[in-house]
């Protein structure tokens, strides 16, 4: 390419021009039947729906959709409260109440102190990730499920019990939990562990 | 006047009452489903299989919305404009000759309504009276984009009106007679019209598009500009009744084209067949209707084919181009007619 040709993104532009239409062109019906032919030929394609409930898109395994908040090996929530998450979120979608462990709930948090109420509001959350970046803890993670839609704004803060893992079901994130990322976020000499 | 005519025009009149009503009420679901398709997607396929209770959903939706008045609007002539274009759309469908005649106990049954000898005056007229539902409602409605809508259509269809009755002599004087029944028998076999009207044909075909305000001259009710022209103040189903006449006149403007252009209820080789009289008038009324939903088809694919004219565009087409163009047929025609007969 010579330095004085345009950089152009596709060849495909044509230069506009207001040349006389030739006789034929001022008939306009061969031009019509043109386009009524490249209409028809779409008519038979294939079409490209996806029939939403039924038929799903494919997700990308590392896909930033809805938050989960994962249990241990035993069932217990692994969130401290340690309120990490919140201060990293960007769109300050995060709140939580801290609250400590009684001895007859050994069984349901992992450690001394848990997060009695942890909400995300869904609609300023703009799913990038900083929150499941920010935990020491490996409690909350972004999984490929959707956020539903919602006829009332209240009902897109998500609390606890929209958050956290079915005890009897949990979540797969080994996708998002690689070997790679566990070691960067544990690696003593970054700069975000020191 | 017996018993037995009174019944069989009865039964007639019913028949073709609800055919064009079920027809024009699927229209609706088929140009959904023919848009979709020619955008490569799907259409409406949730309610019912294939979408077919899609317009059963679409008329209840229509009768449960709020009936909605403007306070400054003409009461009587708000009501009386959905209601003459509903009329006017179903009035022109009596002189249509559905198919041949039906010879049952040794009576002769025409499937024809009226079978007046000034049938293509009578669609004229009819047709020049539908102008007035869309001028009525725009102006009872007391609102800028209704009355613009109104006046485009009332310009539009009067502009185009001329082109197509020209179109519309020219059959006349080559069949010699103004009554609809007389065209369709005179194209008996594959004599259909348009192998000596090809002009004509095309120029009748393109002032129909105007007629029934279809793109890619839907001007008087285009959304982007106007709202939504003439019915812009509508609602519930009086809006329904103007959006519904749209698909009866749709499909009578198909059965006219046939009837003019493509032999009507003719078909070739309906005499070497060796059927009965009557079945092959019942094929006939069949091959009718493929034709006519054909048409329909035509309009639906011209307007997802084509964008709207500019007003300026609409009116130098149909002055300046196609008025010659039918004119020219006219003498054309004319001419052929005194060399050959």
């Amino acid at each position: 390419m010579s330095q004085n040709t345009k950089i152009q993104l596709t060849n495909r532009s044509k230069v506009v021009s207001n040349k006389e239409m030739t006789l034929v062109e001022k008939f306009y019906l061969p031009a019509i039947f043109k386009g009524m032919l490249i209409t028809l030929s779409h008519f038979f394609k294939k079409e490209v729906t996806i029939q939403y409930p039924e038929q799903k898109r494919p997700m990308a395994d590392i896909y930033r959709g809805l938050h989960v908040l994962k249990r241990d090996d035993e069932g217990r929530e692994r969130c401290t409260a340690c309120g990490l998450c919140a201060l990293s979120c960007p769109a300050e979608a995060i709140t939580m109440v801290a609250a400590e462990r009684k001895d007859d709930e050994l069984n349901l948090y992992r450690e001394e102190k848990y997060a009695s109420i942890y909400e995300i509001n869904m609609l300023r959350c703009i799913f990038c990730g900083n929150c499941e970046t920010a935990c020491p803890k490996e409690a909350i993670f972004l999984t490929d499920r959707l956020v539903s839609s919602e006829t009332n704004r209240a009902s897109f803060v998500y609390g606890k019990e929209l958050l956290l893992e079915p005890k009897n079901a949990p979540l797969d994130v080994s996708k998002r939990q690689t070997a790679e990322v566990l070691s960067f976020k544990r690696d003593k000499t970054k700069a975000h562990n020191k | 006047m017996d018993i037995h005519f009174l019944t069989y025009k009865l039964i007639l009149a019913t028949a073709i009452l609800l055919i064009s009503l079920v027809i024009a009420m699927y229209s609706t679901l088929v140009e959904r489903k023919v848009a979709g398709f020619f955008q490569d997607r799907l259409g409406p396929n949730r309610a019912g299989i294939f979408g077919l209770l899609q317009p059963v959903a679409d008329g209840l939706k229509l009768f449960m919305k709020e009936e909605f008045m403007p306070a400054t609007a003409d009461k009587f002539l708000y009501i009386l404009g959905p209601c003459l274009t509903m009329l006017v759309a179903l009035l022109s469908s009596a002189v249509i000759p559905w198919g041949g005649t039906l010879e049952i106990d040794g009576h002769s049954y025409a499937l024809q309504m009226a079978d007046i000898n000034i049938g293509v005056l009578y669609t004229f007229a009819v047709v020049s009276i539908g102008v007035y539902g869309i001028m009525i409602g725009g102006w009872a409605s007391n609102n800028k984009y209704a009355l613009m809508g109104a006046v485009r259509a009332a310009s539009q269809m009067i502009s185009y009106e001329l082109a197509m009755s020209m179109a519309i002599v020219t059959i006349v004087m080559t069949t010699g007679s103004l009554s609809l029944s007389d065209i369709v028998a005179q194209q008996h076999g594959f004599n259909w019209n348009i192998w000596t009207q090809p002009i004509g044909f095309f120029v009748f075909t393109i002032c129909v598009f105007a007629e029934c305000n279809r793109t890619p001259f839907d001007l008087p009710e285009c959304e982007t500009e106007l709202i939504g022209g003439y019915h812009t103040e509508y609602s519930s189903m009086k809006l329904g009744f103007y959006l519904f006449s749209e698909y009866i006149n749709m499909f009578i403007a198909s059965a006219m084209i046939s009837t003019l252009y493509f032999g009507g209820y003719n078909f070739p080789f309906q005499d070497a067949l060796g059927l009965s009289h009557n079945l092959i008038t019942i094929l006939g009324t069949l091959v009718f209707f493929a034709k006519i939903m054909f048409f329909i088809f035509l309009f639906m694919w011209v307007r997802w084919t084509l964008p709207r004219f500019r007003y300026d565009q609409l009116m130098r087409f149909g002055w300046k181009i196609l008025l010659p163009w039918s004119m020219l047929n006219l003498i054309l025609t004319g001419f052929f007619h005194l060399l050959f007969k």
